[in-house]
């Protein structure tokens, strides 16, 4: 476990994806079965137990610290695995203990064993839920500090290590020299601890059936489009669509050795997320794999990130939530038909054969993404800024800038640069006065960098500034300096953490706002909700009373939601 | 009868002062007569009239400040008691840095010690931490949190010396304050059995030198030549801990960017300055030896003089020790005041 630990340590710091290949192959390459494939399914999702709850771990913690020692370690650290892990009082570590309480851990007990990453995950898969505190525990005098950090992480599935599946599987490939996309095509046959597959890759066993009639490819990824790339790219070359608010998936059909089908829908790292989605596997009734983008669409038209991200909260996915929920996937790309691997071909191409295939399939759950059509880069910005203008009528708020694809484009995995580009609508903007400022967590525990803001309506006695949301990024450290500044300067009140500085038409700061989109919210006191608010630029110049009014953000919310939730009534 | 423990030592702007003696200890301003526990430069300044420490101390100071920094200087022989005023004084090895000591204080029964900068873990590059009983126990708690538990520092090392190894074509950059901690990394990398050259930054070079004239061997350290940068893949590099994120580092190929400090021990610490091996060496105690040293001086009192007092106050508190916070200004937190001072101007030129 120990070596796991330290593995996924320093893939938390490593930026670079060369790096992080190098340090997974050095760790399959020295760590034994079966270990090593625990290690491999953690990272590529497929372990299957129950996720212990972060109560669990602090509940364990508490039995054994002071709190006012805990408190002032969480502050400091901010975050709960990682204060934890760091002040857990492991034998002989009595001096974070309360001062009056009983000793946990008796001096003449051997030293505890420390579990493999192997017994964690059998004991995981078969102790009681009554039995996991003590087990955890058991675990935790044992590990040093960052084994109790990777276990924390790895029971509450909380593993977070910027590797994707795609490059955990890659590692393995480059451990025996072999192509990443041969490991994907066996990869869905096989199971944890995958001895078979280490035995292959190192050329010691048969190469493993692929059980999979319906394998995963690699997607192809889009880099961001700059403002310079315009004069490089000719726009006769390119063909536009819609970048859609959804989830891309890609989904696979083909017929097992029995005959019968078999369909998968995959995330665009590989996940196999099927389950998550049986109204839709049951509409892949095709032989091939396509690329496209999971939308929920209600009555022909296509709803909001906000209302797939209610679906995709739900755990279980029940006949109502499919009801209320219809997943949809909106096509633009395809990989194979039947048997043929279509990925060479230019991108006009696929795309007729795309055409056909949707045709074919005549199934309303899976349409194809619109092209948009454009002359010159002028007409595209225009599209961009108002798809409603060039046809995309209704669907207009679940789409977020265009995609641009360059004709003769092959598909190829990964980012592959020259092809395709994204560019995304501008986020709404608007100006509103700072009203709170709160301290910060962790590293900006000692600033005031969380900013509660508002906009102008009118109240019962005249003008009044009401909150519509709050914000911590989007601002530099010297600029965070200022701010915090800034509030201490300016306070009035202090609540706690909390302090509220001065506003209103004569006073105050007005901070230039980006977000993504608006929710309707009966949480807020002005009634709605920003998504991915941050603080775009601070105006130190224009004075509160021009700041912007809540009918700024009605108008936006208008547009935004168009049509009223079918079934809201019934949820109120 | 016994004193008083604020007869015997008290607080003023300059800084810790024993009125019997009439001496600072570590002032932040220039005083007439000023007795240092150690080299570091918030502990260590310059113009002070009189000085008093240990030879290794002295000679920091005049590496750092120039050989005429103070009027006079005195040398303090370790474990020997002298007279200054009306008390007895006494310095102690601390295990800080080359040269840290304790200063012990006693009159009329009563014995303050203050520790200056301690650690108890083992470190081939100085004297180790002596227990000196005492009624009031003057202490920092730059780790004073229960979170700061520092691992074995050879496991820390080894982890440098296999990263090297498995990234051989890239520099390993690692950022460390010049006086102790650099020289403490040297010494646990040649005992680890690293036998390779390890090139210095300009401003690790001259404390370096006088590590070495002490008799400590760190092998072979020949300082980085800018234009050689480019040539040192696979090398380890020690520089200053501001150095790591400029770009004088950039032009090493490819570098890993690392940082041996106590703070790397907080995930959030070591991302904040875009460390990717973050190596947790501190010259300061943990929590642990905080606590464990404060019992085995068996002091009824206890005095936080700087870092995370409020802990460690409320720990002296529930295990029956009075204790009290100091809130002193003008010490770094773990040599952070000392970068600025340390690292020449021109080190980024002609380093
Ligand atoms: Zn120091
Ligand atoms: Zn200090």
């Amino acid at each position: 476990m120990n070596r796991f630990a330290a593995l996924l340590d320093r893939l938390g710091y490593e930026p670079r994806r060369n790096a992080k290949l190098r340090l997974l192959v050095d760790y399959f390459r020295h760590t034994p079965d079966p270990d090593r494939g625990y290690a491999l399914a953690a990272m590529t999702g497929a372990l299957m137990f129950k996720e212990a709850k972060p109560g669990l771990i602090r509940g364990l913690v508490e039995e054994r610290t002071d709190p006012e020692l805990f408190r002032m370690s969480y502050h400091y650290v901010g975050d709960l695995a990682e204060t934890v892990a760091l002040i857990w009082p492991a034998p002989g570590h009595e001096s974070v203990a309360p001062a009056d309480g009983t000793p946990t851990i008796g001096h003449n007990n051997p030293p505890p064993h420390v579990p493999t990453l192997t017994e964690v995950i059998e004991t995981l898969a078969t102790t009681s839920k009554s039995d996991l505190p003590a087990r955890v525990a058991g675990w935790m005098d044992a590990l040093d500090e960052t084994g109790r950090w990777a276990l924390i992480k790895l029971i509450t599935r909380e593993l977070r290590v910027g590797v994707s599946a795609r490059l955990a599987k890659t590692a393995v490939a480059q451990l025996g020299g072999i192509e990443p996309d041969e490991v994907e095509l066996v990869w869905h046959g096989l199971e944890a601890p995958y001895e078979d597959l280490f035995a292959w890759v190192e050329g010691r066993g048969e190469k493993p059936e692929s059980g999979n009639p319906a394998p995963f490819r690699p997607s192809m990824l889009s880099h961001p489009l700059e403002d310079e790339d315009f004069a490089k790219l000719e726009a006769s070359e390119f063909l536009a669509e819609w970048k859609w608010d959804g989830i891309r998936l890609q989904a696979a059909a083909g017929r097992g050795s029995d005959g019968r089908p078999v369909r998968r829908i995959y995330s665009r790292t590989g996940e196999d997320v099927s389950r998550a989605f049986p109204d839709l596997v049951e509409a892949l009734d095709f032989e091939g794999a396509i690329d496209g983008e999971l939308l929920i669409v209600r009555d022909g038209r296509v709803q909001t990130f906000n209302v797939l991200q209610q679906r995709l909260n739900r755990k279980a996915v029940t006949p109502k939530l499919i009801a209320e929920f219809p997943a949809h996937l909106r096509v633009y790309d395809i990989l194979f038909e039947g048997e043929e691997d279509l990925r060479a071909l230019p991108f006009a191409e696929r795309r007729r054969r795309l055409e056909a295939l949707v045709a074919k399939l005549d199934d309303p759950r899976i349409d194809l993404s619109p092209m948009v059509p454009f002359e010159t880069w002028e007409d595209l910005a225009a599209a961009r800024t108002d798809p409603a203008s060039v046809g995309a009528g209704l669907d207009a708020d679940a789409i977020e800038g265009c995609m641009i694809k360059r004709a003769s484009s092959p598909y190829l995995p990964g980012r592959p640069k020259g092809y395709w580009y994204k560019w995304k609508r501008d986020p709404y903007l608007v100006d509103a006065v700072m009203m709170y400022g709160q301290r910060g967590h962790g590293k900006r525990s000692s600033f005031y960098s969380d900013y509660t803001f508002g906009v102008w309506r009118e109240g019962l006695s005249g003008e009044e500034l009401v909150p519509v949301g709050k914000a911590y990024h989007g601002f530099t450290d010297e600029e965070l300096v200022k701010l915090d500044r800034y509030v201490r300067n300016h306070t009035v009140k202090r609540f706690g953490p909390v302090r509220e500085v001065e506003y209103g038409k004569e006073k105050g700061l007005v901070l230039e706002v980006a977000f993504e989109g608006l929710q309707r919210s009966t949480r807020h006191k002005s009634g709605v909700a920003m998504r991915f608010p941050r603080i775009n630029r601070i105006r130190w110049d224009k004075p509160a009373a021009e700041a912007d009014r809540i009918e700024t953000l009605e108008k936006i919310l208008e547009r935004g939601e168009q049509e009223v939730h079918p079934l809201k009534d019934q949820e109120a | 009868m016994a004193l008083r423990s604020t007869d015997i030592l008290t607080q003023t702007p300059q800084g810790l002062y024993c009125p019997l003696g009439d001496f600072h200890i570590d002032p932040v301003r220039p005083v007439k007569r000023a007795l240092i526990t150690h080299g570091h430069s918030d502990h260590a300044r310059s113009g002070h009239r009189s000085v008093m420490a240990t030879r290794e101390t002295l000679r920091i100071m005049g590496v750092r400040y120039g050989e005429d920094f103070a009027d006079s200087t005195q040398e303090a022989i370790l474990q020997e008691s002298i007279r200054i005023g009306d008390v007895t004084v006494q310095f102690t090895p601390a295990g800080h840095v080359l040269g840290s000591a304790q200063i012990t204080i006693e009159a009329g029964g009563t014995r303050v010690v203050v520790s200056g900068d301690y650690k108890r873990a083992e470190d081939p590059t100085c004297l180790p931490y002596e227990v000196v009983p005492c009624d009031v126990f003057i202490t920092e708690a730059t780790f004073g949190l229960p979170v700061f538990r520092h691992p074995n520092t050879r496991a820390e090392v080894r982890k440098l010396i296999d990263s090297v190894a498995l990234f051989p074509e890239r520099a390993h950059i690692v950022g460390a304050y010049a006086l102790g901690k650099a020289q403490r990394v040297m010494a646990l990398l040649r005992e680890e059995g690293y036998d390779q050259p390890i090139h210095l930054h300009g401003a690790m070079e001259r404390l370096t030198e006088l590590y070495k004239s002490e008799g400590i061997p760190l092998g072979e350290t020949p300082k980085v030549v800018a234009a050689e940068r480019s040539k040192l893949a696979g090398a380890i590099v020690i520089c200053p801990p501001s150095s790591i994120q400029d770009l004088w580092s950039r032009r090493f190929p490819d570098p890993v960017t690392c940082f041996a400090s106590g703070w790397m021990r907080v995930r959030a610490r070591a991302r904040q300055k875009g460390v990717e091996l973050p190596l947790v060496i501190s010259d300061h105690s943990d929590w642990d030896d905080l606590c464990r040293t404060i019992q085995e001086t068996g002091a009824g009192e206890v005095w936080v003089t700087h870092g995370q007092e409020d802990a460690l106050v409320h720990w002296c508190t529930t295990h029956g020790i009075k204790a009290r916070p100091l809130h002193m200004l003008g010490y770094g937190d773990e040599g952070e005041a000392e970068e600025a001072s340390a690292a020449p101007a021109d080190a980024g030129g002609n380093a």
